[in-house]
């Protein structure tokens, strides 16, 4: 009798939990996630800085304020797809769940802190030339073609203007031992010919301009 | 040996000043009293040896300029850095710079694996990011970011303790990244750095 009664006492009462817990599950689903966004963005710009304007640490962590976010998207899914290696940042990407993806390049698009400075300034003048009409006797296009007049990319292709002069150094230096592992249909294989075709000297001018560029 | 880094510190110093001190006219003593003869680091003084030359000039001018303002700091380090001119803050940077560093080797073993995977990779599940990222891979430091590869388990606990009691806040990110580590994370990846090194790389 006892136990019948406790039978019959139960589902009253965990109907009550449930309905007290579903009552909350949606909106704080809601808004975990939007603090799961939150969390994440604070992570990333850690490193990227404050304003994702970039750092300067022992690896040089790119700018990624007013980044297309089309770039990040695909660069964060190319370190998950290991067509683009870099032992930090594949961590990095397999920590963030790709639905948060979205959010988070919109957030970084939507910055606009001026450029992380420092950058030498002897050769912007070569620079600029090179960035606007290439070097045709080296095979070198012009990378306004594809970077934009005001270097602030397109769709994947990414925004170059603010970039630290540092990062642009060297990631041009190792450019097709990290990107474009995916084959010609990795956007970044596109610039394997262009990055052998140019000298250090040039590839510093670029940087040198591009980083100063707002 | 003691003649060459002699000269070796001497030499630094000699690039950096256009009137170089000898390193045995620096006052390097009342540095030593606290940090170690060999300023590899005694009780809560931190090993100066082997350091990196920019973090030790932005070190001191931080503690001149009271920015870092813990508590060890502020008792001995603001009236310590307060009358130091810029030759002297370099000169002594590049004598301790200069120096071979020992790995303080004092935390416990068993946390080595842990902290180490902290070091490297971060927890990026629970939003910590890559102390390598910014620190090296062999914790070695570059430039104003310190060499933290040996350093005393004590003084790495603690100074992670002050940045999430919020002092030498402008330290950026170092607060946000202390915040976001456990006690137990903390304890592993100061053990991990405390036996890391000993070498003497480029600055």
């Amino acid at each position: 009798m006892n136990a019948v009664r406790s039978r019959m006492a139960l589902p009253p009462a965990a109907a009550v939990i449930v309905a007290l817990v579903a009552g909350q599950a949606l909106p704080d689903e809601r808004s975990a996630r939007a603090s799961a966004v939150d969390a994440k963005f604070e992570y990333c710009t850690t490193c990227h800085g404050e304003s994702a304007q970039g750092f300067r640490g022992y690896f040089i962590m790119p700018r990624l304020a007013g980044q297309q976010p089309q770039y990040i998207e695909n660069q964060l899914h190319a370190f998950l797809e290991r067509r683009r290696l870099n032992p930090v940042m594949a961590n990095v990407a397999h920590g963030i769940g790709t639905d948060m993806i979205p959010a988070l390049a919109q957030r970084m698009n939507a910055l606009n802190p001026p450029p992380y400075g420092g950058a030498p300034s002897g050769d912007v003048a070569l620079g600029k030339e090179i960035f606007a009409n290439g070097l045709p006797d080296q095979n070198v296009p012009a990378c306004s073609a594809c970077h934009g007049p005001d270097a602030k990319g397109q769709r994947e292709i990414p925004r170059l203007a603010g970039q630290l002069y540092w990062y642009m150094v060297y990631t041009l230096s190792i450019w097709s031992a990290e990107r474009g592992q995916g084959g010609r249909e990795d956007i970044s294989w596109i610039m394997r010919p262009t990055v052998a075709n140019l000298t250090s000297k040039q590839v510093q001018a670029l940087a040198e301009y591009v980083s100063a560029l707002r | 040996m003691n003649l060459s880094r002699t000269m070796l510190a001497a030499l630094a110093v000699s690039f950096v000043t256009t009137a170089p001190l000898l390193a045995d006219e620096l006052p390097v003593a009342n540095c030593t009293w606290c940090h170690g003869t060999s300023a590899q680091g005694f009780s809560v003084a931190p090993r100066l040896a082997g350091q990196r030359l920019d973090y030790l000039i932005d070190q001191l001018r931080s503690f001149a300029a009271h920015r870092r303002d813990d508590f060890l700091a502020a008792k001995y380090m603001w009236s310590a850095a307060a009358h130091l001119d810029s030759p002297n803050e370099r000169d002594l940077a590049a004598h301790f710079s200069a120096l071979p560093p020992n790995a303080a080797a004092d935390g416990d073993s068993a946390l080595v694996a842990e902290g180490k995977a902290i070091y490297e990779n971060g927890v990026p599940d629970e939003n910590i990011v890559a102390c390598q990222a910014c620190h090296g891979p062999e914790a070695q430091g570059v430039r104003e970011i310190p060499r933290l590869g040996g350093l005393a388990y004590n003084y790495l606990s603690d100074r992670l303790a002050a940045w999430t009691q919020g002092y030498d806040a402008s330290a950026a990110p170092m607060p946000k990244v202390a915040r976001s580590l456990s006690p137990s994370q903390v304890a592993a990846v100061a053990s991990y750095l405390s036996f890391v090194g000993g070498e003497s790389s480029a600055k």
